[in-house]
């Protein structure tokens, strides 16, 4: 009897001792939770049966569920020894299980085995030691793919440096103004709360032109580009990966270094000095916003104080790092995008490693500077 | 059918009969794929509406579209898998979402779907590992998973080679007959439309509308259109070495 809660019906019968035969009747649909086949095994617990057939002239509607129920009650048939006659199944579902069995299931070694944690350490190490000598790799064709500029023999497209150039330079003002003054007011402020207890106020604005000039002009400029254009240049040849374009480039013998990674990289070479001497320049105004209007220092004592803060050596070295960090937010970007896996997901991958990876080494590249020029006293 | 104020197919009409496979056929850019786009509902037509069973797609509401939209299965041409699931979890995924199965049962309705497909055993593998024939194949997969009583094709041959493709037919034709459902396929390959197809209809891009409907053999053998019976016979028929 179909009951109130399903509209299907299971019963086993025995027409002879050693014959089951699977009684379905109503809809077997999806949305109605058909019933598991362990009851069919239940109803047959009475004695030894040779043949399991079905009979299903009383269904009314089915789907896949009826007919993924019958494939699992024949395969335990099986498993079990008991021939499995599936001439009373819906001539669809008889279809259907024929056409799922024409390609045996391959043996793929999908499933996939856990290691040992010693394993996947090795897996992890080897994987690490290979990213490094990629790196490398790379940045070698990168110099090499300078050098060949130098001699004229490099490859590529001026229409593509400068749309390069228009994107990560004057597109990338906005922020890079907006971060850069910030920074210098936050800078200004809190040097004003710890100085003017010492009635040292006037000493802000040395505080925020030789931190602005020396060192957070560039870092922060290098950071914002490498969550930008960084990122953009992993996007973009992670996406003509992808697509096959960069393959398209080696065959016919176009270094995709020198097409693709060469413009890029002198296109953050040419602008990341000039971005970070704006940023420089705009840092001091947010220092100075504070110097003056809340430390009440006159706009030329401020002004003059700066001149005399900032040395010729504190801004070039300042602008000097920022042409590194633009070879390495290029370099980085376009490694990781012609790393990336062919697929969306790896894309975002490649994207969120160029900018990790990026702001790792500016920051790694900066602590070896201070050391230089600490060694060198400048 | 339109993209802004430029126009590609007017005054199409037709009508698809349940369990039919009908074939949606012509040159590059005559709107094949705008078309199919209409019809399972990604883009709305400038005018006009595709009825299902007599109900208005692009006139109902919310949530009667999505119940509409349930009854389609879309099979895209180059499977459109979502490259950060494996191939049980493609086809899971829409189970999970519209039905309340139990977990056990979703994954044997998963196992039976890419077997019907021939890909059994290849449930977990990713987009990424596997051939383009197989990539679409699996598209076709997940299409079914919610038994559609429409099934879209969008190029289904193409860039398969020939036997890859026939057996890709093979399957269209398999599935009709044991699923009964209505297939709808968008083609310009002729083995596949001679293989498949019930009837026809040929967009034109010159006069920007249909010029042809029904079955694409009888429309090669005595379409009035001179275009159709070129494109049905690969131009030859026009330089005097017609087939039959």
């Amino acid at each position: 009897m179909v009951s109130a809660e399903h509209p299907w019906t299971l019963h086993v019968v025995r027409p002879t001792s050693d014959v089951a035969r699977v009684e379905l009747t109503g809809a077997w649909r999806k949305q109605d939770r058909v019933p598991d086949t362990s009851e069919v095994w239940h109803d047959l617990q009475t004695g030894p049966v040779q043949r399991l057939t079905f009979d299903t002239s009383r269904v009314t509607e089915w789907d896949s569920s009826l007919v993924t129920f019958a494939r699992k009650v024949l395969e335990e048939a099986k498993t079990r020894g008991i021939e499995g006659d599936r001439a009373g199944l819906p001539e669809g579902a008889q279809r259907l299980l024929h056409l799922a069995e024409a390609v045996p299931p391959r043996q793929t070694g999908s499933a996939r085995s856990k290691s040992s944690w010693l394993a996947n350490l090795g897996v992890w190490a080897t994987a690490k030691w290979d990213e490094t000598v990629a790196g490398l790799d790379f940045l070698g064709e990168g110099i090499l793919a300078l050098v060949a500029l130098l001699r004229r023999r490099a490859r590529f497209r001026i229409a593509d440096l400068l749309t390069v150039i228009q994107d990560c330079g004057p597109r990338a003002l906005g922020i890079v103004s907006l971060i850069s003054f910030l920074i210098g007011l936050i800078l200004g402020f809190v040097g004003a709360v710890q100085l003017e207890q010492f009635g040292a106020s006037i000493y802000v604005a040395n505080l925020v032109a030789v931190a602005m000039t020396r060192e957070i002009g560039c870092i922060m400029t290098a950071i914002v580009m490498a969550g930008r254009t960084g990122a953009a240049f992993a996007a973009q040849l992670g996406t003509m990966t992808t697509n096959q374009e960069i393959d398209a480039l080696s065959t016919m013998g176009i270094s995709p270094m020198e097409f693709l990674v060469l413009p890029r990289m002198l296109a953050l070479i040419l602008m990341m000095p000039l971005l970070t001497i704006y940023a420089d320049l705009v840092g001091i105004l947010g220092g100075a916003v504070v110097g003056v209007g809340m430390l009440g220092l006159g706009p030329t004592e401020y002004y003059e104080q700066t001149r005399d803060a900032v040395s010729l050596t504190s801004f070039f070295i300042g602008v000097s790092k920022s042409v590194v960090f633009g070879v390495l937010v290029a370099l980085v970007g376009c490694l990781r995008g012609m790393q990336s896996g062919r697929s969306a997901a790896a894309v975002g991958l490649a994207a969120t490693s160029a900018v990790v990876t990026s702001i790792v080494f500016i920051i790694v590249v900066d602590g070896i500077f201070a050391v230089i020029l600490n060694v060198l006293h400048l | 059918m339109s993209y802004g104020s430029f126009v590609i197919q007017r005054d199409l009409s037709f009508t698809i009969a349940p369990a039919e496979i009908f074939v949606v056929m012509g040159g590059s850019g005559s709107g094949k794929s705008t078309l199919l786009n209409h019809m399972v509902g990604l883009l709305a037509p400038a005018k006009g509406d595709v009825l299902y069973d007599g109900e208005s797609f692009w006139h109902a509401a919310g949530e009667e579209r999505d119940r509409l939209r349930r009854r389609l299965g879309v099979a895209y041409q180059a499977g459109a898998l979502w490259s950060s699931m494996t191939l049980a979890e493609n086809v899971a995924l829409p189970l999970e979402t519209f039905t309340a199965l139990p977990r056990g049962q979703i994954q044997e309705i998963v196992s039976l779907k890419l077997a019907l497909v021939g890909l059994a055993g290849f449930e977990e593998f990713y987009p990424s590992e596997i051939s383009g024939g197989m990539l679409k194949r699996a598209g076709v997969a997940r299409a079914m998973a919610l038994d559609p009583d429409i099934l879209f094709f969008d190029e289904p041959s193409a860039g398969l080679d020939p036997v890859t493709s026939r057996r890709l037919d093979d399957l269209i034709l398999d599935l009709r007959a044991s699923l009964g459902a209505t297939m709808v396929v968008v083609t310009h390959e002729l083995p596949s439309i001679f293989a498949i197809a019930d009837r026809a209809v040929f967009l034109d891009a010159e006069s920007r509308t249909m010029i042809a409907l029904g079955n694409p053999k009888k429309l090669r053998d005595e379409s009035p259109e001179a275009k159709v019976r070129a494109f049905l016979t690969r131009g030859e028929a026009s330089a005097g070495g017609a087939t039959t």
